[in-house]
């Protein structure tokens, strides 16, 4: 398929738009000079992920990322900003590392990596938008995946005490 | 919609967490960056999934299943920053050599 092709649908230009706005907030989130300004960015890049899920048709996944990454994850991070005190811009030095170009070389390294195996392995096969209803989740996440489900309940459990007893003051 | 569009910003989005979580030195910001490479796992389940189409909607419930392991993740690892901080009142990881030999 060419890329005249491939523009030709339009999914694929609102696909297009999301991601470079995706992309975009991503390398901002691990650029940025100021915290809280990362955290934000982050937001975006989520938003733009709950985006791609909609194009999917995973509409139950896309309004789970922005209620639970959106609405609790990042509101936590902007509390652990606040509380650890973390450099807003005015201490940039203390933020990134001085050795940045080992590092992207590593990213760029990853990237070629995982972008020829999984396009090379996956060339061309259609994906179809149909939406995944949140009754036909619900019923398969409890009949088939049921044990797995009690599973991830009982870590959110762990996670919930673990947190309270780590971050706890009187010990 | 072909499914290598996906996977490619997917990898792209990895690869950006994967800088972040080495060039940053502060804890909270690793984090950060560790919540985009999770993010491009999901794009790839989800994209799996609409590729196979399967009865179980495979894609969808392994991606909520990332998303919940994610959340106590973030939830457990912001408890222990604030513990590191409170201890050493700084959440840079280069000064965490302790275990270090």
């Amino acid at each position: 398929m060419t890329f005249g092709e491939w523009i030709g649908e339009t999914e694929n230009i609102v696909f297009l738009v999301i991601s470079l706005v995706m992309v975009g907030a991503a390398v901002m989130v691990v650029v940025s000079r100021n915290v809280v300004h990362a955290a934000l960015m982050l937001v975006l890049a989520l938003a733009g992920s709950a985006a791609v899920f909609l194009l999917l048709g995973a509409e139950f996944v896309a309004w789970t990322v922005v209620l639970i990454y959106i609405g609790a994850v990042v509101v936590l991070f902007l509390f652990g900003i606040m509380i650890t005190r973390a450099p807003t811009g005015r201490d940039p030095a203390d933020l990134d590392h001085t050795r940045r170009w080992p590092a992207a070389l590593v990213a760029a390294a990853v990237f070629a990596t995982l972008a020829t195996a999984t396009t090379m392995a996956f060339e061309d096969r259609p994906v179809s938008g149909d939406i995944v209803s949140a009754e036909e989740l619900g019923d398969v996440l409890f009949s088939r995946f049921v044990i797995p489900f009690e599973v991830v309940s009982f870590v959110l459990l762990a996670a919930l005490i673990g947190g309270i007893v780590l971050a706890r003051r009187d010990r | 919609m072909i499914v290598n569009q996906f996977l490619i910003l997917a990898a792209l989005l990895f690869s950006i967490g994967v800088y972040g979580v080495l060039v940053r030195r502060n804890a909270v910001l690793v984090l950060l960056s560790i919540e985009l490479m999770l993010t491009a796992v999901n794009i790839n389940l989800v994209a799996f999934g609409a590729m196979i189409s399967d009865a179980f909607a495979s894609g969808a419930v392994f991606a909520l299943f990332v998303i919940a392991v994610a959340a106590a993740e973030v939830g457990i690892g912001l408890a222990i920053v604030l513990l590191i901080f409170r201890n050493r009142s700084s959440a840079n990881v280069d000064e965490l050599d302790l275990m270090k030999w």
